[in-house]
């Protein structure tokens, strides 16, 4: 089975995020990025696959803030191609861009399966999954967790995860596209020693992405910070200090086992 | 163009979500500024009783058909194209859960119309629709312009007051019979499952102790278990740790977890994104520690410490042990 993982780099939101001179945009100087975590479940699940049932895990992103050791931290968890796209993405790329983009690259990538996380940090204009399924005219489910196998091939069985904790289970077609939010397992994790080695070892291979002539018709007016209007009151001093005003807070409360009710 | 706003309403098992009266009571609002009518559409089979509790809409269309009897996304898809198609609605208003991602981007794609995801509020300015998305794991809002052209907008949970939805009316109803053979059946909905009843029910307790991202590791869990164990709270947690296997997927609070409203939420090391700040805000005490002061938690905790919870959780533990032998 020939299963494609689209993935791509956002801010670390550990980091603090600062606003630029602009008002409209992330200030990029001194923003960490990282892979989007639930690219690494779509990833970690694509691999399980490939390891049951055998195939080959291609995986694609758009040449975007640091993204090679990324992709060559994905060829030392296990797939076995890597494709960066190339073009002019300084200034971001909106998912619709994105998916106009790989819909061109995958014309010539083939698949079965094409896997991706359920979201990112930063789609403003919606999830990649659900605008590549339509452009590709693939079947698309999105918050699945938990794929397997069905029909001899031939299709999936995905559970979708909805509110309250009910999981939806649904059978797939392939080829088809999915979502993903967890893989079976926690996703793997590549020493730095076999990230060097694939370095050394093997080629990223590089395709220019088409021209897109997408303008945004829903341009940014400005970026802001949560107002702090009813946030919370802070507790200070040493971490002694606190806990037993914590402590007198829940105490005042009669939430304490001790407390009298 | 009938320059309507339109708000795809969720229903499963003939019960209407909660996020549905939401959208409508802010797609009312909408619409009265924008000087045009709030149309509903629902699918599913069988679901004409439904319609009596839209009656804030001033339209409700029915999209029914056998198809429908079970969640199929493509199905819903293809029937809400081919409304959005025909009826050319101004503004398209989907909930943003999975039911709504499924939908959303797929419907934008489909029909060209721009989308604007996770949205928090909109307003109109000049005519223009104006909407504030919520990004970077809440750490950031994002206003857009939409421009004087149609808008597809999926709305968190929690954004608007399900109250305002609920009200009474006398809509006129259209029902329309989606073709079934359209649709392909390359999706089939198998079976609906449970929530596993697990050791406990996190929606029934009282105190809640939830850990997130910032334990770090499956073998720093006992810190937290020691201080739930410590207040006679249960452990919960964010999606993260449940994703990676750390706790059971029964303690798992938010979006695609359950929703709690304990007396106290002691949220242990939990950043805040929407996803889970929709499943604990009615809390009625939050506690919230995290070592980023710019958290998002912290815009929703009603006491906040910013700090190592490496430091502080064992101090806690030790002194509600002390507090309850006393």
């Amino acid at each position: 089975m020939e299963i494609v993982v689209a993935v791509k780099q956002v801010p670390d939101l550990v980091e603090e995020l600062e606003i630029d001179d602009s008002g409209k945009a992330l200030d990029r100087t001194f923003l960490k990025y990282r892979l989007n975590e639930f690219d690494e479940h779509a990833l970690e699940e694509a691999l399980l696959l490939k390891e049951k049932h055998g195939g080959k895990v291609t995986v694609i992103a758009l040449d975007t803030a640091e993204v090679e050791e990324t992709l060559y931290t994905c060829l030392a968890k296990g797939a076995d191609r890597a494709i960066k796209v190339t073009g002019n993405f300084d200034n971001g790329v909106d998912s619709r861009e994105a998916a106009n983009i790989l819909r061109e690259v995958l014309s010539s990538t083939p698949y079965d399966l094409i896997l991706t996380g359920v979201q990112a940090a930063d789609d403003r204009d919606g999830q990649l999954g659900p605008l590549l399924a339509s452009y590709l005219k693939l079947p698309h489910l999105s918050v699945v967790s938990g794929i397997e196998l069905a029909q001899g091939g031939r299709a999936l069985t995905a559970n979708q995860e909805h509110s309250g904790g009910i999981v939806a289970e649904f059978e797939v077609t392939l080829p088809a596209l999915l979502g993903v939010q967890a893989a079976r397992e926690t996703p793997r994790y590549a020493p730095v020693s076999k990230v060097r080695q694939m370095m050394k070892a093997t080629k990223i291979e590089e395709l220019a992405a088409a021209k897109s002539a997408l303008d945004s018709v829903t341009p940014i007016r400005r970026l802001s910070k949560p107002e702090s209007a009813g946030r919370a009151e802070m507790l200070e001093g040493d971490a002694e200090e606190i806990s037993s005003k914590l402590i007198a807070i829940l105490d005042q409360r009669g939430l304490l086992k001790g407390s009298i009710k | 163009m009938s320059n309507e706003v339109l708000v795809v309403v969720e229903q499963c098992d003939g019960r209407i979500a909660d996020i549905s009266f939401a959208l409508l009571g802010k797609g009312k609002e909408l619409a009265t500024v924008l000087g045009t009518k709030l149309a509903a559409v629902v699918v599913g089979n069988e679901i004409r009783t439904l319609a009596g509790d839209l009656g804030i809409a001033d339209i409700v269309l029915l999209a029914q058909g056998a198809q429908f009897s079970h969640y199929c996304p493509e199905a819903l898809k293809h029937c809400v194209v081919e409304l959005v198609r025909g009826r050319s609605p101004r503004l398209v208003l989907i909930g943003n859960t999975a039911y709504g991602m499924d939908l959303a981007a797929g419907l934008s794609a489909e029909t060209n119309i721009p989308l604007l995801a996770y949205c928090r509020d909109f307003r109109v300015e000049e005519g223009q629709i104006i909407a504030v998305s919520e990004l970077y794991g809440g750490k950031i809002l994002v206003e857009s312009e939409a421009g004087g052209t149609q808008l597809v907008v999926s709305v968190l949970a929690g954004a608007f007051p399900v109250a305002a939805g609920r009200g009474a009316g006398t809509p006129q109803i259209e029902e329309f019979s989606p073709n079934p053979a359209a649709a392909e059946a390359r999706i089939k909905f198998k079976r609906l499952i449970q929530p596993e009843s697990g050791d406990v029910d996190i929606t029934k307790e009282a105190l809640l102790v939830s850990v997130g991202r910032g334990i770090g590791s499956k073998d720093n869990i006992p810190l937290v278990q020691e201080l739930a164990d410590a207040l006679g709270a249960q452990l919960s947690a964010s999606r993260p740790i449940v994703d990676n296997g750390w706790l059971p997927k029964s303690r798992q609070v938010g979006k695609s977890g359950m929703s709690v409203k304990p007396k106290v939420y002691l949220a242990v090391g939990i950043s805040g994104a929407p996803e889970h700040i929709e499943g604990m805000r009615d809390a009625e005490l939050i506690v919230a520690i995290n070592s980023d002061p710019t958290a998002p938690i912290f815009n929703v905790a009603h006491y906040g410490v910013i700090g190592d919870l490496f430091d502080i959780v064992p101090l806690i533990s030790e002194k509600a042990k002390a507090a309850g032998a006393s």
